[in-house]
């Protein structure tokens, strides 16, 4: 048996890195680069036997007490079942493969050993997020990775625009995390328990009828807990912070806002599959959401100039995908889509990465003709596209095509034919990036483009060997073995595979690429034509559908000048009660002071006034007169002596 | 042998020590008072010779004090009309009411 | 003779009243010159006095030194600091009612005590004789000590005198 307790050192060693960094790094320099790929890559490797076990059909899980709130252990500990194997193998491999192009793009950053000590911080959070097994322990290491999303995107802090949209990313999240903090807390008052295999065994047997469950509790549980996913995982209305996350350094971008952290959100929704399983009202609810956000996302991306937020938009569309999935109760195939969308996603960033390294423009209007200066970037690239076009065989292909089956074999069509027309659409717009900045005429002649180093292309390479196979385990070619294995805890449906939908499917993305190859290689002005005949469409999506003025008219603005009236309050009332308590203790000490000097005083004047009084009269007796003395001594002696003869 | 009672000599000396006493309660002159003084110690003087004569033990011992008295009073009597003269240079009077420097 | 004891003893009477009347002029005569003859005259009368109590060495002394030294002395003062042909003042002070009543107090009070005790009256006091003998023995013999403080009492009043009485004259440099 392969014991799993060694799992416990996955999230440790990037934190001892994160740790060393943070306190040596200006001692490490560049050294902490190595430090963080070090423990990173150690953590993949202890990581990958468990996994493999676990693949083989294994399940682990252990617990250790935290502490003990009066007599109830408070218990934390990890849980290897299929999901966390899955994603735990996703997140080491990515992470490595990221930090390695990282060491090489952040070269000469002033900044560089506090950028890989943040980088640990997160990979320790995320890993943690991935292996544990209560909610608890889920939302800690979820406010930890905000807390990166945070430090790194407001990475180049002097830029007010990165200031800002780290804050935007923060605040807009947090709004997501209070919902998930309130919806695990009315689970735990619904079913006693924060554990997660507990809660399974629960819901389970609730599904088989055994045990009665609060379903008005469960369901507003479910539902707050999918706020989390919202804002964590950018969906409409809550994906305004993701496009403006694109501020951070690129390795960033890739790890965080398309690889792993955004994929939590997803990963939070198959963690509780069990609970959506059990208030299947609330699924629809996931499922428009997730679809409403796909559409969206993919009808801004058609417009945008600048290639990150191309990306941006595309991670969003794609992330609506993997929800729309979820709701559709295709476990399987969400986190099928989830980890086939790291690579590929991871990819094309750092490909986009390595572009704006080279050229030193985020404008695609800017580039042009960059396939022959940088040959492996655009040949990286390219197959990235593919894979999230949905080509086949590369893995995109295959995850989409699960999605697209469930929504079909579902009987959803709406939703099916919205994915698809998203799926033209995505096509489409990675392909006229591809055409705008790989191909054609250099537009910007100030631009000379130089391929990466070694560093940065090498993960390249690595990453786009697993955009293609990947897919693998999930293709028919071994009989959707990925599927089943993820899924065979949970009760849900199983489609047919229908050739039609794969046929839908290859048919857009073909026809996706083919009209941006025709529109952005030879007919140039049909774009501006399209733009001009359908203007209210096209300031839509270029305006990214006024969500953020939006916001800030009927959200911030409001909320800024309450603060402002509350100010004035604490202004006013409060600071003029401290100050009138001043005013009064002046007065009161005013009187005080007139007591003092005239009553008091007086008093002890008058003493003194008085016995000069008695003086002035007894003072008389001092004549001066010697024979005045003798007649007092003379009758004194006579009164002593009648008293004493009287007496006697 | 004259016998007198006793009583009797002592009432004249009495008296002669209060109209002594009188004057030097009384004079203005400081000379006067001097005088009066003198008056007083030989009343006193009286008193011990009677004294003497009449309870004593050893008669001597009457005489021998009125004696010593004697030689005090006129030393008191030198000493004081010495202050008299040198106060009468100084101040040019020898009125006890004016001498009052140490009036309140 | 019983004759001769009431004349001894009128006459006696008679020297009382003479001194006592000489003294109410001592303390009320406004010229002093006055004054101190009445305080001789009062004076002789009372060695008169004396010799009637056969204290007769001390009469002599009496005579010699008050009469004599002391009452001239006060002549002399008298001279020094007084102008004869001046018109006198008043010569009493403003205190005298107040001291003539407690006066007549003190000597009312003190008559009815005199009277009031028994005094012990010895025969043998009576009857001693002293002689100038026995005080010259007296005086050198048990009262030896008084005698020489007495001593010292004078050369002080001596020097005294000399030094208050002195006039300052401007020091003469040697």
């Amino acid at each position: 048996m392969v014991t799993s307790d060694q799992i416990l050192l996955v999230p440790l060693l990037p934190f001892l890195a994160f740790v060393t960094n943070i306190l040596a790094g200006r001692w490490l320099k560049d050294r902490a680069a190595w430090l963080s790929i070090a423990t990173s890559s150690v953590a993949c490797v202890i990581a990958l036997p468990v996994c493999w076990a676990v693949f083989q059909g294994a399940h682990f899980a252990s617990q250790g007490t935290w502490l003990m709130l009066d007599a109830v252990p408070l218990k934390f500990g990890y849980l290897m079942d299929p999901l966390s194997a899955t994603l735990l193998f996703m997140v080491t491999i990515v992470g490595t493969l990221i930090q390695v192009y990282a060491a090489g793009y952040m070269h000469g950053d002033p900044r560089y050993s506090r950028f890989f000590a943040y980088v640990s911080l997160f990979m320790s959070a995320m890993l943690t997020l991935v292996i544990s097994d209560n909610y608890l322990l889920f939302f800690m290491s979820w406010e930890i990775m905000g807390l990166c999303s945070y430090l790194l995107i407001g990475f180049y802090f002097e830029k007010d625009s990165a200031a800002n949209a780290s804050l935007k990313a923060f605040l807009t999240t947090r709004i997501g995390d209070i919902g998930f903090l309130l919806g695990f807390l009315t689970l735990f008052s619904a079913i006693g328990t924060l554990n997660f295999a507990q809660m399974n065994t629960i819901m389970a047997g609730a599904h088989g009828g055994h045990a009665a469950l609060n379903t008005g509790l469960l369901a507003m549980a479910a539902l707050l807990i999918f706020c989390g996913t919202i804002g964590k995982s950018a969906q409409f209305p809550l994906h305004v912070w993701l496009p403006d996350a694109m501020e951070g350094p690129t390795p960033v971008s890739a790890l965080i806002h398309a690889a792993t952290m955004v994929a939590a959100g997803v990963f939070l929704v198959a963690r509780s599959f069990t609970l959506f399983m059990v208030v299947p009202n609330i699924l629809p609810v996931v499922t428009a959401i997730g679809t409403i956000t796909a559409f969206m996302a993919a009808f801004i991306a058609l417009t945008q100039n600048d290639i990150k937020r191309v990306l941006a938009y595309s991670t969003i569309s794609q992330l609506g995908y993997m929800v729309t999935a979820m709701g559709l109760s295709g476990l399987g195939a969400g986190t099928f889509h989830l980890i086939t969308h790291a690579f590929f996603k991871a990819l094309l960033f750092l490909g986009a990465g390595s572009v704006i390294h080279g050229t030193h423009v985020q404008d695609i209007r800017e580039m042009g003709g960059l396939f022959k200066k940088m040959p492996q970037t655009a040949v990286t690239f390219i197959i990235a596209s593919l894979a999230l076009s949905g080509v086949p065989p590369l893995s995109g292909f295959w995850s989409k095509d699960e999605i697209l089956l469930a929504a079909f074999g579902s009987g959803n069509f709406l939703v099916f034919g919205i994915l698809l027309l998203t799926a033209f659409m995505t096509a489409f717009y990675m392909f006229r990036l591809i055409f705008l900045t790989f191909f054609g005429a250099a537009r910007n002649h100030e631009v000379h483009a130089h391929e990466s180093p070694a560093l940065m292309t090498v993960p390249l390479w690595c990453l786009a060997t697993g955009s293609i196979v990947i897919g693998i385990p999930g293709s028919p070619f071994m009989h959707h073995w990925f599927q089943k294995f993820i899924a065979h805890m949970v009760h849900h449906p199983e489609y047919e595979p229908s050739s039609f939908v794969m046929a839908c499917s290859i048919a857009v993305a073909v026809l996706g690429i083919a009209l941006a190859g025709v529109i952005y290689l030879r007919q140039k002005h049909w774009a501006t034509a399209v733009a001009k005949s359908f203007p209210s469409f096209y300031r839509l999506s270029f305006n990214k559908f006024y969500f953020d003025e939006f916001y800030s008219t009927y959200i911030v603005k409001p909320f800024n000048a309450l603060g402002r009236i509350l100010f004035g309050f604490d202004e006013t009332v409060i600071d003029g009660a401290v100050n009138g308590t001043g005013r009064n203790t002046l007065f009161l000490s005013e009187i005080k002071n007139w007591i003092d000097k005239y009553i008091v005083d007086g008093i002890v004047n008058f003493m003194g006034t008085a016995v000069y009084f008695f003086n002035s009269i007894t003072k008389r007796i001092q004549t001066g007169v010697v024979q005045n003395y003798l007649l007092i001594v003379f009758l004194s002696v006579l009164a002593f002596l009648a008293f004493e003869l009287k007496l006697t | 042998m004259i016998v007198l009672p006793l009583p009797h000599i002592l009432i004249f000396s009495l008296f002669l020590f209060a109209i002594g006493l009188y004057g030097a309660l009384v004079r203005r002159n400081i000379i006067g008072i001097l005088i009066s003084i003198e008056l007083m110690l030989n009343a006193a003087n009286i008193n011990l010779i009677a004294f003497s004569k009449y309870t004593s033990l050893s008669p001597e011992t009457g005489q021998i004090f009125a004696l010593f008295v004697i030689a005090i009073a006129a030393t008191a009597a030198a000493v004081g009309l010495a202050i008299v003269l040198a106060l009468y240079r100084v101040r040019k009077t020898v009125q006890a009411d004016e001498v009052n420097l140490l009036k309140w | 003779m019983p004759v001769l004891e009431i004349a001894a003893k009128f006459g006696t009477y008679a020297v009382m009243a003479m001194i006592l009347i000489f003294a109410l002029g001592v303390v009320t005569l406004r010229n002093l010159f006055h004054c101190a003859l009445c305080l001789a005259a009062a004076l002789i009368g009372t060695a008169a006095l004396y010799v009637v109590l056969q204290a007769e060495y001390l009469a002599a002394i009496q005579i010699l030194l008050y009469v004599g030294a002391v009452v001239t002395l006060i002549i002399f003062a008298i001279m020094l600091t007084e102008h004869l042909a001046e018109k006198t003042v008043r010569q009493n002070n403003s205190q005298s009612l107040l001291a003539l009543l407690g006066l007549l107090g003190f000597v009312a009070l003190l008559t009815g005590l005199i009277l009031k005790t028994p005094w012990p009256v010895t025969q043998t006091a009576l009857t001693a004789k002293v002689s100038v003998m026995g005080l010259g023995e007296a005086l050198m013999g048990t009262y030896v000590f008084p005698f020489e403080v007495i001593s010292i009492i004078l050369i002080a009043a001596l020097i005294g005198t000399v030094v208050i009485a002195k006039k300052d004259d401007p020091e003469e440099k040697p």
